[in-house]
Parts: structure tokens; C-alpha cells; sequence
């Protein structure tokens, strides 16, 4: 995995909540054996008419987003389906980083990001970056008033900044462990064989209740 | 201190855990399919990895299936993923139910019929309907591809540890209200993002009271809840299930009273405690309809389509998006939208007892629509046929299929056409999700075949008239 430490980029907006990832990339797209490939495919049914034109209707087809690499959306972005293209579909688009909103429900947390897409995305360098609703209402609300506005996400301060004239900058929170995983572009896989004698050690004393004296 | 079921799941597999507060989990079951693979295989071939454990490996072929004549694979797309499985499951010795085996059918299904489904085990599967399996007292999450060849190479998963949540479902259902009924009712209350962090485990009189297959409908559903996993504790009625019939992987015998007593130990100690519970009268639930674009989107049978300011949890925004792309005008009453298409089957609701719900309302009826009833497995179909309920079902009109994921996803021939409108026992009614431009309304066996029967929606609790059945 490619390290991921600091992005500067055009922010884009998609004013929508509850995006799954159905939408994100259509199940014909499924059907790829390989990981690449998915950029043209993101949002597919809402992105293109049904010649193939794009839709002037779909908010990412602007031409104020045109390039853009940092994508701002509402709450539960990612939910649904548990496949990973949707994230090679956005990273392969152009995208570096997401920011959805956490919600306050009744002193409860709700967050940003549905939870199998979020751990996807951390396995692919794609950063998913949670702010609250009066931030993330705000960045919508700056990309309106002006248009191309570029973005900083840096990692490794945990900061998101607008660059305007005058800086505005939000703070983001991100599990430890994925951060040096990102920071380092290490292979998850790799650390967890670094584990073998324990893995080992674990299989010989656990039951795996297979029958025909296959247990571990 | 005492522990919950979850607690009891977790700490039994911690193989590591580490400073930064990952924890490395220990996987008893992986479940693989052909649609969330090809590219795990492909990295493994890459790193020169191999498969740590193919014995706790089990593929099966469902999404891509065709659920008329299953040998002839018209698509070249999908019969290459089928044949990538094949080829990688040859390669890596790994064992296949593959379009051949009289034991193939939807990954979820299939995994508590083989035996595969135990109490007080891990499952995971690039599917996020592992949840299923929950239903066991298993803890059971769908994960993506990275993640699958992350357990192929090393049969670990690093994970942070998730929080409980504690999901009272108290009194009983009033029949005909059913186990899909109570999830969708459960979604409705605290939207598809609010159990987002959380392992579910349901609890309450109307959970023991459900069968197991009742109880894989409900833990099916949690994802739709934001919840990679949902859970129940393991019970006689486990316990009868698990034996009623030859399962290949279960213990049996002297094997099968040990494990029994170890199942035993685990459901959640009096006192213990999750970090959010709910509770929700079983006996108050209707009938459930989603009327638009996300499961949490529902309302009772006796309601009406929402005015787009008046939905809790959803911007007037939200609800006129959905609204349109479902064609529905609001004060509309459930039962009179009109349906073209009923779709029976999914990793939700394609076990036997759903087919002979469905069977029950059909028998010595006609559909009114296109009607698909596909099992879920090929186990499924066997016993369906066994005991007449494919005569019941083509008697009707319908259509009696071989197994599959068929219209829960469109990933097949089984798709729905632009605008076309289907009562669906599956459980997605996202955009797009039966096919492009398709009307997905979720709802319960017993509903989409009566449904089925008379082109619109009906309350099963008074259909048909006294008399009239």
C-alpha cells in the first residue's frame, strides 16, 4: 500500500445522505476479476444519461469539480454491501480522501462512515476523515462560495485545511493503529504473519470444533 | 465480571492483542463466493502467500447464478468469475460447492445447513449478510477483499473491538407479523446508521419464541442497521437444529453432548452489561413495507406513503429523492400501490419455512403478477419438492426456480426492468439494487405472496376476508 501522509487537493460536494454502495458502483461492475478499472464507473446510474453522456443533473459532472480530489458528503456514506470495488471505484476516480459528518442522535454517536467501508477504505489508502455537522456544513458552505476551493488533508497533524485567504482548519480524530498503517503504507497482512508463533500457539490450544479430529 | 455473549465470542479469539489497541482475531470459518475473491486470490498469488487454513475455507457460487438453467452461463463476465473460482479453489485446495453440488446455494444458507453455522465460533465472508449466522450465537461479519485475503494468508483479522448493543425484542408476534417484521420494524426505529459501531445481540420472549430460521432473518438484517453483526444466544432450539439432520461439519455424537455444554456457557451472564440497549413490544408490531430507497426508509402495513417533512431521521431532501425514485405520492396508503413483480427468495427469507409460508397463502390460488420463488439453496429446493410445495407454487403461476441470489441483486439474469415494481422477502430497496430504475418494496414471506395474489398490498392479518381462506 502506497503511504498516505499529507493530500492537497480540489474539494467536490455530493449534498446526499445514506449513500451505499450499490450506488457508488452498480453490481454489473461485480462481475471484474481485476482491481482496476472502476474510476469511469463510480456513481454510474446517477453520473451518466442513458446514452453514456454525462448527466448535467449529477452534482459531481460540474465543471467546478472538475479534478477535484477531496470528496465532501453527508452522513452513513458507504452503506450497503460489503465490496471493496466501491472504494477502488472512488480512488481510481481521482479521489484521495472523503469527509462525511458524525451525528448527534439523541446523545448517541452516529458515525460518518458506514463501517465496512471505512475499514476498506483504510486497506487502500483511501483516508476517510470524520468531522461534525456544523464542520462539514461549513466546508459546504465555503466550496459554495468559492468555487475550486482547495483543501490540505495532513495525516499525520490530523488536520483538515481550506485554503482561504484566511486558513480555516478542522480537527479530525482516527484510530491509532490505522494512522501508522497509512503513514507507513505497511502491509497489513504482513504485520499479522509477523504474529506466526502466536497464530500457532493460539491453533493449538483452541477448538475449532471440526469434527473428524481435524480441531486445531 | 460478568460477560456478554459478545464478550465470551471475542476474548475466546483474541490470538493478540496489541498496544495500539488492535486486536488480532482468530477466524473458526471462512466462507468464500465469486464475486468478493478473485482479487484476494490474485494477492495472493503476487506476495507468493498461500492459504493458511483451506480447510476452515469453504466456497460456494451464488450472485452470478442463473437461476433458470443454471449449466448454460450466458454471460461471458459472469461465467468467468464462476470459472476464476473454480480454478482458484483447484489451486489452492480449497473445497467448492460449486453449480454441480447438490449442496450449492447462497452462501448464508448453506453454512448453517452443512453444519458449517456453530455456537461459540468466528465466520467471516466478503458478504456483508454474514451477519446470518449470528443467529447461532456465532460471531459472524462480512468484510471486503482485502480483508479476505488477509484470513486466506494468515486465518487472523485485525479488528478494533466493537460495542454492544442489547436488542429486547419483549412479548410475542402476533402471527401472521413474522421475524422479518421485527428487523425491519427495529431498522425503522433507529435508521440504517444506528447501530453503526455496534455488535447487536436480540434478546426477549419473541426471539426465543422465533425458529432458527426466523432467527437468521432477523441477525441477517443488522447490517441494514449499520451493525456488522448481530447475534443470538444459542438455545434448545439451536441445539435441535443443529442435530435435526445430517450436518457434515457438526460434531456428533459424544462430540456433539460436549459441545453442547460448552454452547451452554455462552449466552450473556445475568448482570451483564452492553453499551446501548433498546426494547421493542413484539406484540405492537404490524405487518412492515419500506416505501423508499433504504431499509430504515418502512412503515406498517396500515400506513401511508410519508409527507417528506414528516420522517424522523430523514431531511424533507432525503425523502423527496426516495420518493421520486420510487414513483409514490405521499398520503398514498401501503395497501393500494400496485406491484408488476414478487420476488421469494434471498439470503433473507429462502429457507424452507419461508417457502412454506409463501406455499400456505398460494395454495389453491393464482398470482395476479410475475411471481419468482428461487430457495436458497439447492437443500432447499430438494425439500421444498419433497414436500410438494413446487406444485403448490407452479400450480399458482408462479415461478420455481433453481437456487441462487437471483433478484436480490441484479447481479443475474433475474433483474428488474426501468419503473418496474417488486414486493421483495430480500433485503435491500436501494436504487437500483433489483436493476436499474427496478421499485424494490422489502417485506415478509407471508406478505409478498399474498401480495402476489391480489396486484397490491394487503394486511395478512385480515386477508382474505373471514371465510375467503
Amino acid at each position: 500500500m502506497d503511504p498516505f501522509r499529507s493530500h492537497r487537493g480540489k474539494l467536490a460536494l455530493l449534498d446526499r445522505a445514506n449513500v451505499d454502495t450499490d450506488q457508488i458502483i452498480p453490481k454489473q461492475f461485480l462481475k471484474s476479476i481485476a482491481r482496476t478499472g472502476f474510476g469511469p464507473q463510480l456513481f454510474y446510474d446517477w453520473r451518466y444519461l442513458p446514452d453514456g453522456a454525462p448527466d448535467p443533473a449529477f452534482a459531481l459532472n460540474a465543471p467546478r469539480f472538475l479534478g477535484a480530489s477531496i470528496l465532501s458528503v453527508r452522513n452513513n456514506f458507504g452503506c450497503g454491501s460489503s465490496r471493496e470495488h466501491a472504494v477502488w471505484a472512488i480512488l481510481q476516480d481521482g479521489y484521495r480522501a472523503v469527509i462525511a459528518p458524525w451525528q448527534d442522535r439523541g446523545g448517541t454517536r452516529v458515525p460518518g462512515f458506514a463501517d465496512i467501508f471505512k475499514n476498506n477504505a483504510s486497506k487502500n489508502a483511501l483516508l476517510t476523515i470524520e468531522l461534525s455537522e456544523a464542520e462539514v456544513d461549513e466546508i459546504f458552505q465555503l466550496v459554495d462560495r468559492f468555487p475550486g476551493l482547495d483543501a490540505t488533508v495532513d495525516l499525520d497533524h490530523q488536520r483538515v485545511t481550506l485554503h482561504l485567504p484566511e486558513e480555516v482548519s478542522f480537527h479530525f480524530e482516527i484510530d491509532p493503529g490505522v494512522k501508522e498503517r497509512l503513514i507507513h503504507g505497511l502491509d497489513d497482512i504482513g504485520l499479522t504473519l509477523k504474529h506466526e508463533p502466536a497464530i500457532t500457539a493460539f491453533e493449538s490450544r483452541h477448538n475449532t470444533q471440526l469434527p473428524g479430529g481435524r480441531s486445531g | 465480571m460478568p460477560k456478554t455473549l459478545f464478550d465470551k465470542l471475542w476474548d475466546s479469539h483474541v490470538v493478540v492483542a496489541l498496544a495500539d489497541g488492535t486486536t488480532i482475531l482468530y477466524i473458526d470459518r471462512h466462507l468464500v463466493h465469486e464475486v468478493t475473491s478473485p482479487q484476494a486470490f490474485e494477492g495472493l498469488r503476487l506476495s507468493k502467500r498461500t492459504v493458511r487454513r483451506p480447510e476452515l475455507t469453504f466456497a460456494t457460487m451464488d450472485h452470478n447464478v442463473p437461476t433458470d438453467d443454471r449449466l448454460v452461463i450466458r454471460d461471458p463476465i459472469s461465467k468467468a468469475q464462476i470459472d476464476a473460482l473454480s480454478a482458484n479453489c483447484r489451486e489452492f485446495g480449497i473445497r467448492l460447492y460449486d453449480l454441480s453440488s447438490e449442496e450449492q446455494g447462497i452462501v448464508h444458507i448453506i453454512g448453517p445447513e452443512l453444519g458449517l453455522t456453530l455456537p461459540g465460533t468466528t465466520i467471516v465472508c466478503g458478504d456483508s449478510h454474514t451477519s446470518t449466522h449470528g443467529a447461532f450465537g456465532t460471531l459472524a461479519f462480512g468484510i471486503g477483499t482485502s480483508e479476505v485475503e488477509h484470513v486466506l494468508a494468515s486465518q487472523c483479522l485485525p479488528q478494533q473491538r466493537p460495542k454492544t448493543f442489547k436488542v429486547e425484542f419483549t412479548g410475542r408476534p402476533k402471527p401472521p407479523v413474522s421475524a422479518k417484521d421485527l428487523i425491519l420494524k427495529f431498522i425503522g426505529t433507529i435508521g440504517t446508521a444506528g447501530g453503526t459501531g455496534y455488535v447487536l445481540e436480540y434478546t426477549g420472549e419473541a426471539i426465543r419464541s422465533l425458529s432458527m430460521e426466523g432467527r437468521m432473518t432477523v441477525c441477517n438484517m443488522s447490517i441494514e442497521a449499520g451493525a456488522r453483526a448481530g447475534m443470538v444466544a444459542p438455545d434448545d432450539t439451536t441445539f435441535q437444529y443443529i442435530a435435526a439432520k445430517p450436518r457434515p461439519f457438526a460434531p456428533k455424537g459424544k462430540a456433539f453432548d460436549a459441545a453442547v455444554a460448552r454452547w451452554k456457557t455462552l449466552p450473556s451472564d445475568a448482570g451483564a452489561t452492553f453499551d446501548r440497549a433498546l426494547t421493542i413490544n413484539a406484540a405492537d408490531v404490524a405487518p412492515q413495507i419500506t416505501w423508499g430507497t433504504n431499509p430504515g426508509m418502512v412503515t406498517d402495513v396500515t400506513g401511508r406513503v410519508p409527507q417528506p417533512d414528516a420522517v424522523p431521521g430523514y431531511s424533507r431532501k432525503d425523502v423527496e429523492q426516495a420518493l421520486t425514485y420510487m414513483g409514490l405520492a405521499p398520503g398514498t396508503p401501503m395497501t393500494q400501490i400496485k406491484l408488476d413483480t414478487v420476488f421469494i427468495g434471498s439470503c433473507t427469507n429462502a429457507r424452507i419455512e419461508d417457502l412454506r409460508i409463501a406455499a400456505g397463502v398460494l395454495k389453491g390460488r393464482k398470482v395476479a403478477t410475475k411471481t419468482l420463488v428461487v430457495p436458497g439453496s439447492q437443500q432447499v429446493r430438494a425439500q421444498a419438492e419433497a414436500e410438494g410445495l413446487d406444485r403448490v407454487f407452479k400450480d399458482a403461476g408462479a415461478d420455481w426456480r433453481q437456487s441462487g441470489c437471483s433478484m436480490c441483486l441484479g447481479m443475474n439474469p433475474d433483474q428488474l426492468k426501468p419503473g418496474e415494481r417488486c414486493a421483495s422477502t430480500s433485503n435491500r430497496n436501494f436504487e437500483g439494487r433489483q436493476g436499474k430504475g427496478g421499485r424494490t418494496h422489502l417485506v415478509s414471506p407471508e406478505m409478498a405472496a399474498a401480495a402476489a395474489v391480489v396486484g397490491h398490498f394487503v394486511d395478512v392479518r385480515n386477508w382474505p376476508a373471514p371465510g375467503g381462506r
